[in-house]
Formats: C-alpha cells, sequence, structure tokens
C-alpha cells in the first residue's frame, strides 16, 4: 500500500512528508507479524466545548491540528455543519475527520437528493448522532477505531429543542447540557457546569444562558485551555444552532493577561 | 552512512520497528445496579451517573431497561457495550414476538441472555447484566449474569462498582446472613418483605454507596414489576416513598397480561 523504506533511506520519503512514520506501519503481515488495524492518532485537535443556550446550542473549537507538540496546521476549522439543523466540533485524528467529512457530506448529498423527489424527510440532529455512534462502535469492535471524539450539536425542529451529545472512539455516547472533549473535560465542565447551573440550577428548569452568556463563558474557556492546554491555540471558532440554522464565527482569540509573567523566576538560564 | 554500515543498536531507527502500543477498546463507565426479588414483585434498580476515571461525563445515562411488561434488564459495566447488548437483546425480543405472537418470557429472556453473552465469549461484552421480573408462576424473580454468560436466580444481586459496597448489606438484610430469629420463633425465609421494606435498602443502599464511592450518585432509577392483581397501595401511597421521591407507572408495551411497571426517581447526593 505505501512505499516500503529501504535501510538507510532517508527520513524524508518521496513526498516529503517528514517523518510521517504511519507510511511504514502498514506492512505486509509476514514483515513483523500480523498486522494490525491499531493506528494511533498523529495530526491532533485538542478540546471541543459545548453548550446549550435558550434558544439551542454553541459548540467551540480552536483552529490547531497539532503533530504531536508541534503546532504544525493553526488554521484548521474543526466545525463541520451537517445540513441546516446539525453541526458536529471533532477532537482527535484530523484525517481520521476529514474522512468522516466526506462520508458525512456524501450521505448527506444522498440525502438531499431524495428529498428532491418525494416527500423524504431530512436527517435530524438525533438520527446523525445515531449513525456516528454506530459507525463509532462498529470500528472499535473490528478494532480498527475512528480516533476522534465528537461532539454533535443540533435543533430539533419536531421536538422544537437542542440537541448536544458526544461520541468518541470507544463507541461511548453521552448527552447533558454542557460537554467538553479531552483537556477541556477537566479544565472547561466544570466553569460550563457552574455558569449553566447558575441560572437553569441543577435540575436545569430553571431559565437557560442566553445567547451572549453563553458566548461569554465559551470565550473564558478556551482562554482558560489556551492557558493551560500545552496542545492549543488562541485562535478559535464558535459555532451556533438554533431554529433557524447554524453559523460558524470567524477565527477570534481571547485577551490574554502575562504581565504576572515578568516577575517569574523558574528553571533555565537566568539573564537577571 | 558508510561510516553506520553496522550501526550500534541505539542507532536503530525506532520508525521502522512496529511500535507496541495496543488499541484498548473497553473502558469503564462506573456506577451501581441491584435487584431484589419478592413474593409477588421484583424491584430493579441503578444509579444515572456515567463517569470514566475522576470525570463525570453526565449525571443523567440511563442504565435499568423495560423489556416487556414482565422484564426489566440492568446492565453495568463499560456503557458502549451495555447500550448496544441491551439493543439487540430488544431487537431480539421484538423477532420472538413476530415468530410466536406472544413476548418471551422472563427464564427463556434469561436463558437468551447468557447465549448472546456467551457468543462474546472470545471478545465480551463488559457488561454485568441483572434480569429481574415476574416469572411464569408469578413469582418476582432476579437473575443475574457475568460478563461471558454465567447466569443464576437468586433472591437478590448488587453489581458495578459499589458491589462491594452493597452486596454485603443484601446479604445480611435479605439473606439474613449472621441473623438468628429469636428461640421459638419462625424461621428467616429470604425473598419475602414487604415491598416498602423492600424500597428503603434500595433507596439505603444507594446513598450510602454514594457517600463512600465516588462513582455513585446524581439520581437514581427504581423500577418496581408487579405480578398481575396485585395491590399498588403500597408503592403509590405518598407517605411511604421519601420526600423528593416521584413515582409513574409506565404503560404497559405489548397487550399487557395485567403485570405492571412503575418507575421510582429519587435523587442522590452530586459530589
Amino acid at each position: 500500500m505505501w512505499k516500503q523504506r529501504s535501510p538507510g533511506q532517508s527520513s524524508f520519503n518521496d513526498y516529503n512528508t517528514f517523518p510521517l512514520p504511519q507510511t511504514q506501519r502498514v506492512q505486509p503481515s509476514y514483515a513483523h507479524g500480523p498486522t494490525f488495524h491499531t493506528q494511533q492518532p498523529l495530526v491532533t485537535g485538542t478540546s471541543v466545548l459545548g453548550i446549550k443556550f435558550d434558544k439551542g446550542v454553541m459548540i467551540a473549537a480552536d483552529n490547531l491540528a497539532s503533530y504531536g507538540s508541534l503546532a504544525r496546521f493553526r488554521d484548521i476549522q474543526r466545525l463541520h455543519p451537517l445540513g441546516q439543523h446539525t453541526l458536529i466540533g471533532v477532537a482527535g485524528d484530523m484525517s481520521d475527520y476529514q474522512w468522516l467529512q466526506k462520508e458525512l457530506d456524501a450521505l448527506l448529498r444522498e440525502e438531499d437528493a431524495l428529498a428532491l423527489t418525494d416527500s423524504h424527510p431530512s436527517l435530524s440532529p438525533k438520527n446523525i448522532y445515531q449513525l456516528l455512534s454506530n459507525l463509532f462502535y462498529a470500528r472499535r469492535s473490528k478494532m480498527n477505531p475512528v480516533w476522534n471524539a465528537v461532539l454533535v450539536g443540533g435543533w430539533d425542529k419536531v421536538k422544537a429543542e437542542s440537541f448536544l451529545a458526544y461520541v468518541d472512539l470507544l463507541g461511548t455516547t453521552y448527552t447533558a447540557p454542557t460537554l467538553a472533549t479531552g483537556f477541556g473535560a477537566h479544565l472547561a465542565q466544570p466553569l460550563l457546569r457552574e455558569a449553566y447551573e447558575a441560572k437553569a440550577g441543577i435540575d436545569g428548569t430553571g431559565p437557560l444562558l442566553t445567547q451572549e452568556e453563553a458566548e461569554k463563558v465559551l470565550e473564558d474557556c478556551m482562554k482558560v485551555l489556551f492557558y493551560r492546554d500545552a496542545r492549543s491555540i488562541n485562535k478559535f471558532q464558535i459555532a451556533t444552532i438554533t431554529a433557524e440554522g447554524s453559523t460558524i464565527s470567524d477565527s477570534k482569540s481571547a485577551d490574554t493577561y502575562w504581565a504576572f509573567a515578568e516577575g517569574l523566576r523558574g528553571y533555565g538560564a537566568q539573564t537577571q | 552512512m558508510a561510516l553506520y554500515s553496522n550501526a550500534p543498536a541505539s542507532y536503530a531507527d525506532h520508525t521502522s520497528a512496529p511500535i507496541e502500543h495496543r488499541f484498548n477498546p473497553y473502558s469503564d463507565n462506573g456506577g451501581s445496579i441491584l435487584a431484589i426479588a419478592g413474593k409477588d414483585f421484583s424491584v430493579i434498580a441503578g444509579d444515572t451517573r456515567q463517569s470514566e476515571g475522576y470525570n463525570i461525563q453526565t449525571r443523567y445515562a440511563r442504565k435499568v431497561w423495560q423489556l416487556t411488561d414482565k422484564a426489566v434488564l440492568a446492565t453495568n459495566g463499560f456503557a458502549a457495550d451495555g447500550n448496544n447488548f441491551v439493543k439487540r437483546v430488544k431487537q431480539r425480543l421484538e423477532w420472538y414476538e413476530h415468530a410466536h405472537h406472544k413476548p418471551m418470557g422472563l427464564k427463556s429472556i434469561a436463558r437468551m441472555i447468557q447465549t448472546m453473552l456467551y457468543a462474546k465469549r472470545f471478545f465480551p461484552y463488559y457488561v454485568y447484566n441483572i434480569l429481574g421480573g415476574i416469572e411464569e408462576d408469578g413469582s418476582g424473580a432476579v437473575y443475574s449474569f457475568d460478563p461471558v454468560g454465567s447466569y443464576e436466580r437468586e433472591a437478590c444481586r448488587a453489581a458495578g462498582a459499589a458491589q462491594s459496597l452493597i452486596q454485603p448489606f443484601l446479604d445480611n438484610q435479605i439473606y439474613f446472613k449472621n441473623q438468628t430469629p429469636e428461640t421459638g420463633s419462625e424461621p428467616f425465609i429470604p425473598g419475602n418483605l414487604p415491598l416498602s421494606t423492600v424500597l428503603s435498602l434500595v433507596v439505603d443502599s444507594f446513598t450510602s454507596a454514594t457517600e463512600r464511592h465516588i462513582e455513585v450518585g446524581d439520581g437514581m432509577e427504581i423500577y418496581v414489576v408487579m405480578n398481575k392483581g396485585r395491590t399498588t397501595d403500597d408503592l403509590l401511597d405518598k407517605k411511604k416513598l421519601g420526600p423528593g421521591m416521584e413515582v409513574e407507572e409506565l404503560g404497559a408495551l405489548g397487550e399487557g397480561g395485567g403485570e405492571r411497571t412503575f418507575l421510582v426517581r429519587a435523587a442522590l447526593k452530586r459530589d
């Protein structure tokens, strides 16, 4: 499938995709024992955040696709609309994400074509979420995971309510009024829950955050993540899904404060 | 490169050797379940927290499922396996109903679950199942399973993260272990406790497990399946339920053989 590297060959392959060790991972089974589908994530996206507000749901993700600790691609959009009322935010392996985009877009095109010829209902956020759950669980059961954690946000037109759910490479699924993947589950989720419960109460029966409040808390969370998550970047987008449809903001950044760093003295060469 | 024609081991190209790394297809999502059988009822309960490590993924995820008018299944372990297992059990029950024009009986569901679990003996569903309901003779029953299908009928069973906290309590309170009747009085017989006592034991089990186990909490769902003709006064009487507890009757799934299923919800501590 891929060109085998012969001993002594340089670290660059024919396509200069240095060093891309994955080109060596698919090997004939006789070379290194049985072949496993097993991969590891290579170019990765970090946290995705989601929160429900009074008129819909918001999803935030930064624009970075890292190659290990290298901030490799700094203008990658990790929010992807699927039809009018659904949108996914994707963390984890970016090539699996691009494959997902391709497959889902193809499916939605097919659905659109059907919708032209008869009264074919469009896929609801729940439909798309179930499809993703089944796909992720089937692939993990084949020991060939789709290496992502996905937030599905949407507006359910029939029930006239917002939709927010999570699915990951293990096929694990759950829904909650606030969600976060990866590092965000540690750093942002507590802040999101605090903001949500301050108005809605612990049972979620009170009023929900307004659009402005939800956007503010997401921006604060993205800032906290930028301060402490070494695989993040201060450039992110926020998607908003309401009954009117979904919109994705332009890339923006949070105001950061580094003045305190002037006084810090730590390891490494001291200049004064 | 001639210089390194016999390269020392330390210069070995690490990228070309197979990397020892294997995808782990399982996870543990915490939580606990339990079921207790009565003479003419069965109680099946679970908490609603879903977690992974120290993270609470959600405060409400379902672990207890109504299968038929007289069978309720609780699943615990790896949530993705649990959900997909329940999905396939429900599918098999539907096929059975189309083929035989009647719902599958409890003991048959139990045997089917064994077969379905053992079918994946070498890539198991990482799920502990407890099946509760009404047997064909009208008695309350509990069947418990291990992940690969070993099963038995019991008077009670706890499973999951807090099994080690709850089961000894049930052994003492349901099976009367380490208790001796007063001389001259009736011997203890397990499986005959009144519903109100059983409900109290369930609630106490979960509130205690919530206190001492970090993976248990948020809320609980208690399903009560009653045999046909049985009085519901001992459940629906508001005074018998603790504060904040709510009961709801679940409508018949099929034509309805007279058995009734109720769902009691209660809050648990969220910390």
